[in-house]
């Protein structure tokens, strides 16, 4: 078979998958967040934490649960990290550094999962278990609770209420992850990844050196780190590992687990506004923009750079020949645009634009399909924003879903909008200003150092976690600079949109009449598609000419 | 309920125009109005100005900032820059001092009416002279023929005849009396004719007129809400970009790129939403002059934008989808008389009958039996019998003959006083009529002491030429339209559909209406419409936009959030369309704005970075001559275009009412592509003139 039906061959058997699960699990995911059931495993942790399940909370209240939740999480992690050599299961690992801690800390709360350090040679199992993996769970699950409170400020009206937030967590943990998770470990281990509680494997390679090779429990960090779109690998090498990702099937059902979530929440999203037509149009844009950037990124690393390497074939570098170009381009894309991070290959050794693909994903704001919640709230917020200039143009104060979007709506959709390019550029320009910084680029003086900056606070902020590599990034400035950037990213935008979904709860809805602007259609979607390009593209154009544009052309 | 003065018997918006046509030195855009305006537009260069406009006011800044760099090092790319960002500063305060500037000459007019003025006010028995600025709320004031109207107020005794030109530009003079809905009269307008005494209900200073005149300025405009959320949109697209542009230099210095503040300014400049940002207030101002144009005062913007919206529409019948007045239309003689006969009969009774209804009878025997009318001179003999609220019928008496006209009812009856007997086919014929919605008026004679019934009269309502399609476009539109009437449920409902409103109320009493407006309104519907009465004035209040026609009571005025001085209730249309016009020329600007950005990028980042790195010269896809000139050309497109679209934020974009999906379809293609591709266009052929200024490389 060559390499282009391959190619093909997966990216339609990816889509089938989808399709196949789409209904199902949306659908399910809405009765998860409607219903008022509670399990009797669910009962009992309430019971545990003193939570009243039938008690809604005001978005105020659902924002300062989740920012102290994280907090707290935050704060476990860091200690967690700093005692591991008096812990037990820590393999006899020392003390994590203060820096690190942070920085892992910040990384794992916030869905982020950067890491600035080799995993299996810094954390032991039980940071590892009783950590990283917890907050893969818990941090997933954050994102889709504020997914959720959106949907309902939009499909609640004259209310001040927007839900649980501890309800919609346990929810999410117990009733989508840990199933999912289990099942897909099991998945994993029938396809080769291993799953175990060894310590090394010392084993001989082929020209006669010894290596030593962890084993651990890895499919299962592996089933969450793609199923809640974390990214953080048991591996350095992460996906690119073949005990992560040992066959090209495992990397299809690693690239299907981790673009379920966020693509079956647009149908969630449609059931629960009670207009399934609108899941639909979200979906199309997402999928409108995920496949133009696979068809780029496959095209630049097909063709390669430069005559060597299309001589040789194509851009190989850098790639796992398990995996091929075209395997490759399809993790990368879906990788960056899911706010996952995981990668199968490096980008840093990807052709100039091809490489400056996953970086321009990013760049969008993770929305398409986006994190686990993340992207479905970060997109809904683009809608708003596109809603508000199409009802300008239709001649009526401009409504979505039946809310208004007024002053205050849109004050919010502003502050949303500002912050992460801000916390982005910030950082980067602070990166590139600081000597110290500077030192740290190991393709000194080149545009190709400067994007690898770029990318590690385009990463951080928009809470991917791939990188870029080719920087030195664990040293105090980064990972202070990276896991500040990382919470700013994750948790600012996140009050601002419980504050937007609080302000819409409260709308009386509008009726739709002929003078509706209809958001569900072909030119509303082209219009956000446009919106996504334009409004969140145009901020990083002048930084990615210096980047990979300077490079690649 | 609805007493309309002047009975609108041409469509509106041709009625509309001849109003401006006669009173506003203002319609279309004038080029020499920017050359007039200039003083203006220098005078709001003051920051503390510009700081309301935060889009402009970073523009400013960073001109000034530029100029500094200028003086310091000069050269002439630097000084072409900074010129050309003052400019666009300046073509900014342009847009906004021309759109008042239409109001002020609309303002003079009005600020001659307010001359100072001398009121009699009574004292007790008598009388004293005072200024009319001294007049105080509840002061009784005496005007007579010939004299201003010192303030506003409500005529509490007299009848009089008033010449309100001075505010409504209509020379006709309209009836004012006590009592009733058509008693209240507007401080500087004049006394034609009898003597009225007037309560004065407006404190001096906040009289009718001088609201007017603050509105027609711009003195009182507030930001509507629209207008708020859109500036807000625009100041965070205005912060993005400043970030993005601030923390360039950094990033450019690791190319070994120096980037000059002229430079980061130039980029900033080009990349903020100036567009939409230097028309926004303009296109505001314009929005509100249009409606005065149309002779319909707002009282808040936030009404106008309210109209934009509204779901639903409550018309009055009369006046507004039908012509004041019952017309005749048929005679329906009964059996063994012949139509002549019925024609000829009903005219004679009506010949002295003065109200439209008896004209129209005329009329129709004229145009349908080809009667002659008769003058009552013509009839020395003759008699005529005035209608009576009592006897309700009226007619004629020539010789031996009695005519009389008038409801089934009392016709019949003095039949029967006068030894006629009533056939059956009569009463059919009736209630033919009345299931049609149409007025039977029975004509009957008596000879020689022997009465008869002759036939019937069908009265019927007339609709306005063009109310259905205007109907259908609402519908189009998503706006819903309710008539309502004081009609019977048959009357209101062969009406309604003969006129192809949606909905209507019969037999509305102002209770009913006001429950109607609640009902839509807790559906989530913004709900507009007309009154002038009194007992209309809670339900202006409670509608979203009330419409209070000039004509009416003082109560009405201060109820509804806008009023007509033509007082013509059809003007709710075109209130609506004003209000969506006016947010789709915002929104098809700001897209218009921001997709201009695109070109832009195209111009400025291959010029500043090329050098750097020569492969980004494959981004100058507009062949460019040199980076400066590249520059200078993206500056001067970005400065020029605000001039280009001012006369289009004045008129508003092209307005046709269809459904929201065709509106959009349209606009974002006029504007979304056209924005996208027009830059291009533009800056490339600037660039092929601005390469040609010695001095630049």
């Amino acid at each position: 078979m060559s390499d282009t039906a391959a190619g093909l061959l997966q990216v339609g058997l990816l889509l089938a998958c989808l399709a196949a699960v789409y209904r199902p699990f949306g659908g399910y995911m809405a009765r998860v967040y409607t219903s008022d059931k509670d399990l009797r495993v669910e009962r009992w942790t309430y019971k545990l934490f003193g939570v009243d399940s039938k008690a809604d909370q005001t978005w105020a209240v659902y924002a300062r649960s989740l920012i102290a939740f994280s907090a707290l999480s935050v704060i476990l992690l860091y200690l967690l990290q700093r005692l591991q050599h008096w812990l037990p299961l820590s393999l006899g690992l020392p003390n994590v550094e203060s820096g690190l801690a942070f920085n892992t800390a910040a990384s794992f709360v916030s869905n982020t999962n950067w890491q600035s350090y080799v995993p299996e040679a810094v954390m032991g199992h039980l940071v590892q278990f009783a950590g990283l993996a917890v907050q893969n769970f818990l941090s997933a699950a954050v994102g889709i609770t504020v997914a959720i409170a959106l949907i309902r400020g939009f499909s609640r009206s004259k209310t001040d209420r927007v839900g649980n937030f501890w309800v919609d967590l346990v929810r999410t943990v117990l009733r989508v992850l840990v199933p999912i998770a289990v099942v897909g470990t099991v998945v994993l281990v029938a396809m080769g990844v291993v799953q175990n509680f060894s310590g090394g494997h010392e084993v001989t390679s082929v020209v006669g050196q010894t290596q030593t090779i962890p084993g651990g429990p890895v499919a299962s960090q592996e089933v969450i780190k793609e199923l809640g779109t974390n990214g953080g690998g048991y591996y350095n090498a992460n996906s690119a590992h073949p005990f992560e990702n040992p066959n090209p099937l495992s990397n299809l059902f690693e690239i299907f687990l981790l673009l379920v979530i966020p693509v079956c929440l647009t149908r969630t999203f449609g059931v629960m506004v009670k207009d399934k037509r609108q899941g639909y149009a979200i979906l199309g844009v997402m999928g409108t923009i995920w496949a133009a950037f696979v068809f780029l990124a496959t095209l630049f690393e097909v063709q390669g750079a430069g005559t060597a390497t299309r001589a040789a074939g194509a851009a190989m570098e850098g790639k796992e020949t398990r995996f091929g170009e075209w395997a490759s381009s399809l993790f990368a894309v879906s990788t960056t645009g899911t706010s996952t991070g995981a990668v199968n290959s490096m980008h840093d050794s990807f052709t100039p634009l091809g490489g400056g693909v996953p970086l321009f994903h990013m760049m969008l704001g993770e929305v398409t399909p986006g994190g686990t919640g993340t992207g479905l709230y970060g997109m809904l917020i683009l809608a708003v924003l596109a809603v508000f200039v199409a009802g300008l143009m239709v001649g009526r104060t401009p409504e979505y879903l039946k809310k208004k979007i007024t002053a205050r709506e849109m004050k919010l959709v502003s502050l949303y909008i500002l912050t992460t390019p801000t916390v982005v550029l910030v950082g980067a320009s602070l990166a590139m200003g600081l000597a110290v910084a500077r030192a740290s680029i190991l393709n000194t003086d080149s545009p190709h150092g400067f994007s690898e900056v770029l990318y590690a606070f385009t990463s951080a902020g928009n809470n991917n976690g791939s990188a870029f590599a080719g920087i030195s990034a664990n040293i105090p400035f980064y990972n202070t600079a990276l896991g500040l950037v990382m919470l700013l990213g994750r948790f600012v935008p996140i009050v601002f949109a419980l504050a937007l979904a609080g302000s819409l709860a409260k709308q009386q809805p509008v009726p739709v009449t002929q003078g509706t602007l209809p958001t569900h259609k072909a030119l509303f979607v082209t219009m956000l598609v446009g919106v996504v390009l334009i409004v969140t593209g145009l901020t990083y154009f002048p930084a990615l000419t210096l980047g990979p544009l300077a490079e690649g052309l | 309920m609805t007493t309309i003065v002047k009975t609108p018997s041409s469509p509106a918006p041709k009625k509309a125009a001849d109003t401006v046509a006669k009173k506003a030195p203002t319609g279309a855009f004038d080029p020499k109005m920017l050359l007039t305006s200039l003083p203006d537009a220098l005078k709001k260069l003051d920051p503390r100005v510009m700081v309301k406009n935060p889009v402009m006011f970073v523009v400013e800044v960073g001109a000034a900032a530029s100029t500094v760099k200028a003086i310091t090092d000069p050269s002439v790319f630097v000084w072409w820059i900074v010129v050309w960002l003052w400019l666009t500063v300046i073509f900014a305060n342009l847009a906004e001092a021309v759109a008042e500037g239409r109001g002020k000459a609309q303002a003079e007019t009005l600020r001659k009416a307010k001359t100072e003025t001398t009121a009699r006010r009574m004292v007790g028995d008598g009388e004293e002279e005072v200024p009319a600025t001294q007049l105080k709320l509840g002061d009784l004031v005496v005007v007579e023929a010939g004299q201003i109207i010192p303030g506003d107020g409500d005529v509490v005794e007299g009848v009089a005849s008033v010449d309100e030109s001075a505010i409504t530009g209509e020379s006709a003079p309209v009836i004012r009396e006590s009592g009733g809905d058509r008693s209240a009269v507007t401080g500087g307008t004049k006394v034609l004719s009898d003597r009225i005494v007037v309560k004065i209900t407006t404190k001096p200073g906040e009289s009718f007129i001088d609201r007017m005149i603050a509105l027609v300025e711009g003195a009182s405009r507030q930001k509507t809400p629209n207008e708020i959320a859109l500036n807000i949109l625009l100041a965070s697209l205005t912060i993005v970009f400043l970030i993005a542009v601030a923390t360039l230099p950094t990033f450019a210095n690791y190319a070994h790129t120096n980037l000059s503040i002229v430079i980061l300014v130039a980029l900033l400049v080009a990349l903020i939403p100036t567009t939409i940002g230097a028309l926004l207030s303009a296109i505001g101002i314009a929005g509100m002059d249009r409606l005065v144009q149309r002779n319909v005062l707002a009282m808040s913007g936030r009404a106008v934008e309210a109209a934009g919206d509204v779901n639903t529409l409550l018309l009055d019948k009369t006046g507004t989808i039908t012509l004041g007045n019952r017309q005749a239309s048929e005679f329906i003689p009964v059996q063994g008389v012949s139509d002549t006969d019925l024609a000829d009969a009903a005219q004679l009774s009506s010949l002295a009958d003065e109200t439209p209804e008896g004209r129209s009878i005329v009329v129709l025997a004229k145009t349908g039996y080809g009667l002659r009318e008769r003058h009552t001179g013509e009839l020395p003999h003759a008699t005529f019998v005035e209608f009576t609220a009592q006897t309700r019928m009226s007619g004629v008496d020539v010789d031996d003959r009695q005519i009389r006209k008038g409801a089934a009812g009392a016709v019949n009856a003095w039949i029967n006083q006068h030894g006629g007997t009533i056939d059956s086919q009569l009463g059919e014929i009736v209630d033919g009529i009345s299931a049609s919605g149409g007025t039977p008026l029975v004509v009957a004679e008596s000879i020689g002491g022997k009465a008869r019934a002759l036939g019937v009269i069908h009265l019927k309502d007339v609709v306005k030429a063009g109310m259905r399609e205007r109907f259908d476009q609402m519908r189009s539109m998503g706006i819903r339209t309710v008539m309502i009437t004081g009609d019977n449920q048959l009357t209101a409902k062969a009406i309604a559909e003969e006129a192809g409103v949606d909905d209507f109320l019969a037999e509305a009493t102002p209770e009913d209406k006001m429950a109607l407006i609640k009902k839509e309104q807790e559906g989530g519907r913004l709900v507009a419409m007309t009154g002038d009465g009194t007992n209309d004035a809670p339900a202006l209040a409670q509608a979203d936009v009330g419409v209070a026609m000039n004509s009416g009571t003082s109560a009405a005025k201060e109820a509804g959030n806008m009023v007509d001085l033509d007082s013509n209730p059809t003007k709710l249309i075109e209130i609506v369309e004003i209000g969506k016009q006016l947010l789709i020329t915002r929104g098809s600007l700001t897209t218009f704005s921001i997709a201009n950005d695109v070109a832009k990028y195209f111009a400025i980042l291959p010029a500043l970075f090329a050098a750097a790195y020569p492969g980004l010269d494959k981004l100058n896809v507009m062949g460019l001559h040199s980076p400066e000139s590249a520059i200078v050309s993206a500056i001067v497109f970005n400065a020029l275009i605000i001039v280009l679209l001012v006369p289009l934020a004045l008129r508003g974009v092209r307005y046709k009412p269809s459904s929201a999906s065709a509106m959009l379809r349209r606009n974002l293609l006029v504007y979304g592509v056209g924005g996208l591709i027009s830059p291009f266009i533009g800056i490339k052929l600037l660039d092929l003139v601005i390469s040609l200024i010695p001095g630049l490389r």
